[in-house]
């Protein structure tokens, strides 16, 4: 009996450290990849923040609803970005921030990650399109791709609202889901209170200066939260793996001091054994 | 003092972030110059030059894009990149050249024909203001 509980639990102990060699790789590649992607939002930061700046004061002319269609609000169907991860093993980052969003039966999805395309097709949403399956590789190129397909589709009114759902970066322990408005440009309620502000000169007029801007504007915003993203996907990854790591070695902990208490149970049950035979 | 607050970022980070005197841009319509005191404006920005003169003297960069917006005295420049002359690797840019001719040869479908064609304009616009400053 003692042998063969030697044996089980010699090989629980080889099972878990196996695993923990994966989980020790996968948070090794997180970190490193994580130092190059919170260079990339330190860079994007400010982009992000003089962009929503331009677009707010754009929202706060309210006479732009009669030129141009991006700045009306209009019935209809909305559309989500939504921008998870690649695979999983990252805490509870995909969960939370499908958990969200909550979008109503029919919208349209234009899922970015992996993750995202399967959750969405699961659950019988339309989808935007599949071609972008991850994350980690969406560039600046890319996302103006993504922003003229965008703002095409609004144009064609497929959709009457578009938001963007992803995973603000707050610091290693800290990642924050986030929904924010895109379209249409139009003033929130908060700021309802100010008055109406001197003219602005669209050069060359409203409606051109807003169609060439929106697309832009699209990618803009897509690239900041995609980098957003993929900063907190890695960074929960690895405190989910550190968390592995940590509980896998007190497993192994905890079976060799098993392993050594059936082991010295059994040269004491054969000592006994020996004697006993001796004596006999 | 005749300055007012410019700021001018792309998606690779903040280039410029402080008091200017005057800048001018390549917009879909033309070079316009801003000067303290302008209007709120929002208009679009082509591929071309943009100048900043500042306290210390003038820049010039190349600028490939975006949108500049004026609104209560502050000046917002959006573009896609924006690079001082001087900071310009004119071996870089016509490497992109020679790859954004090579692409146009060959069949695209219309997306891909756009955005080689951007690519070529880009690359010349850089080679252009880069070499400008070398040779000055």
């Amino acid at each position: 009996m003692a042998a063969d509980s030697m044996k089980a639990i010699k090989s629980r102990i080889k099972s878990v450290e196996s695993t923990m060699q994966i989980t020790k790789a996968m948070e090794l590649v997180a970190t490193s990849k994580l130092r190059r992607a919170k260079e990339r939002i330190e860079r994007s930061r400010p982009f992000f923040e003089v962009l929503r700046k331009a677009i707010l004061a754009i929202s706060e002319d309210t006479d732009l609803a009669r030129f141009s269609p991006y700045c009306a609000p209009r019935e209809g169907r909305a559309c989500h970005i939504v921008i998870a991860g690649d695979r999983g093993l990252a805490g509870g980052y995909n969960n939370n921030l499908f958990r969200s969003l909550n979008p109503d039966d029919g919208d349209l999805i234009f899922p970015i990650g992996k993750k995202c395309v399967e959750y969405y097709e699961h659950h019988g949403f339309e989808l935007f399109t599949k071609a972008y399956s991850v994350v980690e590789d969406v560039s600046v190129s890319e996302c103006a791709h993504i922003g003229a397909q965008i703002a095409k589709a609004f144009d064609a009114k497929r959709f009457a609202r578009l938001d963007i759902a992803y995973t603000s970066y707050i610091n290693v322990l800290t990642q924050q889901p986030v929904i924010i408005d895109v379209l249409p440009i139009v003033r929130t309620e908060e700021d309802e209170e100010k008055e109406k502000r001197a003219l602005t000169v669209y050069e060359p007029s409203p409606e051109e200066a807003i169609a060439n801007l929106v697309p832009r504007y699209i990618s803009g915003i897509v690239y900041c939260a995609v980098s957003e993203s993929f900063a907190s996907e890695l960074s929960a990854r690895r405190t989910a793996m550190e968390a592995a790591n940590k509980n896998a070695g007190e497993m192994i902990d905890e079976l060799s001091l098993r392993y050594n208490r059936a082991r010295q149970a059994a040269i004491t049950q054969e000592i006994t054994e020996i004697v006993a035979g001796a004596e006999a | 003092m005749n300055g007012f607050p410019l700021e001018i970022v792309t998606p690779d980070g903040s280039i410029y972030s402080g008091e200017a005197l005057r800048i001018i841009v390549r917009t879909t319509e033309g070079d316009i110059g801003i000067l303290k005191g302008h209007a709120n404006l929002l208009v679009p920005i082509a591929i071309g030059e943009a100048r900043v003169l500042s306290a210390d003297g003038e820049r010039s960069a190349s600028c490939s894009g975006g949108m500049l917006t004026v609104s209560e005295g502050t000046v917002r420049v959006v573009a896609v990149t924006f690079e001082w002359a001087d900071e310009i690797d004119i071996e870089r840019a016509k490497r992109a050249k020679e790859r954004a001719e090579r692409a146009l040869q060959q069949k695209l479908d219309n997306y891909e024909f756009a955005m080689a064609q951007y690519r070529l304009k880009r690359s010349l616009n850089r080679i252009r203001i880069g070499s400008d400053k070398k040779d000055s």
